[in-house]
C-alpha cells in the first residue's frame, strides 16, 4: 500500500487526509496542511528545526512518517499563539530576550522550550539551571546567536511556567 | 532527502507482523519501531526497503516489569519512558545512567529501547549496556520465541543474530542486588552525537573488594566489546588508582579501533582507557554507597 488515509488533530483541528506512506510528518504538515512554520534543516533528526509536540511530547517531525501520526494530536508553533494573535508566554519570553536572529531555527526552539515548560507544569523533573537548559537545548541548532539569548529566553519561560520541582534532570 | 517509495503495513498483532516479515517478493523488509535511525536512513536513501513493517501498534511489546530477579523492558518501550522509570533506576542503574546520553529528549521520546539494540550501532549506548550486562534478548519468529544472550546477539557492524523474519520483543537483565553501582561514560564531539568511545561499567562489591566487575566498550570495534581482561584484573581487588590503571591497560591492549574523521585509532584507544578508569571508579563509588 503506497497511500493511506489518516486522521490527525493538528493545533486543535481534526484533519482527514490521504497521504503517501513515504511522506514524513514534517512534509505532511508543510506541504499537505500548509503549516510551513515547522522548518526542515537537516532532515535526519540532528538540527531540531522540525520539532513539534505529539501527544504531549516533543518529537522530531522529520524522523517519523505521517501515517504514524494517525489518531494522534499534534501541536506546531502555529498552535501556540492565542486566537487574537496574542503570543504564548514561551514566545513572549523569547521575544523579550531577543532570543532569535534569522529565525530559521526558531520554531524548533520554541517547541522544545514549550515542551520543557509543559513537562514542568505537569510536575515532571525538568532542568532549570542554565547548564541544564543548555544541555536540554543541545538538540536544537542555531547558527546565528551563540545561544546566550536563547538560554536567557528559555530561563525566563521556565521561570514563568508553574512551580520549580527543584530537580535538575 | 526524502524517503524512497515503499509499501507499508502496520500490523495489530505480533503474529501478523512476523507474517509480514516472512512475506516473499518484497525485497528488503525493514521493521520500523521508533524510527530514529531508520527514518534518517530512509531520508538519506541509505536504506531503500521494499516493505516497511511498522510495529508501533503492538501493545504486547510495551511495558516495563520486574519479576523474580529480572527486569524486562518491552522492545517498544520509548527510551524516555525507561529513563524516567523508577523500576529501571533501581533494577538496572546502568540503563538509567546510559539513556540520557542517547540523542536528545525529542529523540528519546520517540526512540525505543529495542530499536536501538536491534539497529546495533557499535557506538550506541544501549547495545553497549546489553553487552555489559549480558542481557537476554527475546526474539519471536515463525518458529516461536527464543532468547539470545547479548554475547551472541551482536555479530558485526550493524548486524545481529536476528533472522529476517524475527522481531526483538523484549530485553531482559538480572536486577541488581545491594552493593552494586553502575556508570556510563562517553566522549562525543557534541552532546547527543554518537560517541567516539564509550564505557559501560557495573561493579558489585564484597566488603571493599570487587566481587564482580562488568565492562563494555563502544565505538572501538564493529560491535560493543566486553573488556573481560579488565574485569578479571579487578576481581577480588580494592579499587584504587593503580588497579584502575591496570584494568584500563589490560582492556586497551586488546583494542584495535579504526580511524575516521572523528578520531584516530590511537586517540580512540586513549579515550577508551581514560573512560574505563572514570566509569569503573564511579561505579565502585556508587556500589560503596549502595552497601
Amino acid at each position: 500500500m503506497k497511500t493511506r488515509e489518516i486522521t490527525v488533530t493538528v493545533n486543535g483541528r481534526k484533519r482527514t487526509v490521504t497521504v503517501e506512506v513515504r511522506r514524513t510528518l514534517a512534509d505532511f504538515l508543510r506541504e499537505d496542511l500548509g503549516l510551513t512554520a515547522t522548518h526542515l534543516g537537516c532532515e535526519h533528526g540532528v538540527c531540531g528545526a522540525c520539532t513539534v509536540v505529539v501527544d504531549g511530547h516533543t518529537e522530531r517531525s522529520c524522523t517519523q512518517l505521517a501515517v504514524q501520526a494517525d489518531g494522534r494530536e499534534i501541536t506546531t508553533v502555529e498552535g501556540l499563539a492565542g486566537p487574537d494573535g496574542e503570543l504564548h508566554p514561551v514566545q513572549q519570553a523569547l521575544r523579550d530576550n531577543h532570543s532569535f536572529q534569522c529565525g530559521f531555527c526558531t520554531p524548533g526552539f520554541v517547541m522544545s522550550i514549550y515542551g520543557m515548560c509543559e513537562e514542568k507544569k505537569a510536575g515532571r523533573s525538568v532542568p532549570c539551571s542554565r547548564a541544564a537548559i543548555r544541555e536540554e537545548l543541545s538538540g536544537n541548532i542555531c547558527r546565528c546567536t551563540g545561544y546566550q539569548s536563547i538560554v536567557d529566553g528559555a530561563e525566563a519561560a521556565l521561570a514563568g511556567a508553574g512551580s520549580d520541582t527543584g530537580k535538575d534532570a | 532527502m526524502k524517503p524512497p517509495v515503499f509499501d507499508y503495513v502496520s500490523p495489530a498483532t505480533l503474529e501478523e507482523a512476523i507474517q509480514a516479515l516472512s512475506a516473499p517478493d518484497d525485497g528488503d523488509v525493514k521493521v520500523l519501531a521508533g524510527g530514529q535511525s531508520l527514518v534518517p536512513l530512509l531520508n538519506l536513501r541509505l536504506s531503500q526497503p521494499g516493505l516497511i513493517v511498522d510495529i508501533n501498534g503492538l501493545d504486547e511489546l510495551t511495558g516495563i516489569t520486574e519479576e523474580a530477579g529480572y527486569l524486562t523492558v518491552g522492545a517498544l518501550v520509548r527510551q524516555r519512558e525507561a529513563e524516567l522509570s523508577d523500576v529501571v533506576r533501581t533494577a538496572c542503574p546502568l540503563l538509567h545512567e546510559a539513556i540520557p546520553l542517547i540523542g536528545h529528549t525529542a529523540i528519546r521520546n520517540r526512540g525505543t529501547v529495542g530499536g536501538s539494540i536491534a539497529h546495533a550501532d557499535p557506538a550506541a549506548e544501549l547495545p553497549t549496556v546489553a553487552a555489559c550486562l549480558d542481557a537476554e534478548l527475546v526474539a519471536r519468529g515463525p518458529g516461536g520465541e527464543r532468547t539470545i544472550p547479548a554475547a551472541d546477539f551482536f555479530t558485526g557492524f550493524f548486524t545481529t543474530a536476528l533472522a529476517e523474519d524475527e522481531i526483538l520483543t523484549a530485553v531482559r537483565v538480572r536486577s541488581v542486588g545491594p552493593a552494586t553501582g553502575a556508570a556510563y561514560e562517553e566522549v562525543a564531539r557534541r552532546h547527543g552525537d554518537f560517541a567516539m568511545a564509550g564505557v559501560a561499567a557495573q561493579v558489585r562489591l564484597d566488603g571493599d573488594t570487587v566481587a564482580e566487575a562488568r565492562i563494555a566498550i563502544s565505538g572501538v570495534d564493529l560491535a560493543p566489546v566486553r573488556a573481560t581482561k579488565a574485569e578479571a584484573a579487578l576481581a577480588g581487588r580494592t579499587v584504587d588508582d593503580s588497579i584502575l590503571d591496570e584494568a584500563a591497560d589490560a582492556a586497551v591492549a586488546d583494542l584495535s579501533p579504526s580511524s575516521d574523521l572523528h578520531g584516530s585509532a590511537a586517540y580512540r584507544k586513549h579515550v577508551a582507557g581514560v573512560l574505563i578508569r572514570k566509569a569503573v571508579a564511579a561505579a565502585a563509588a556508587r556500589a560503596r554507597e549502595a552497601r
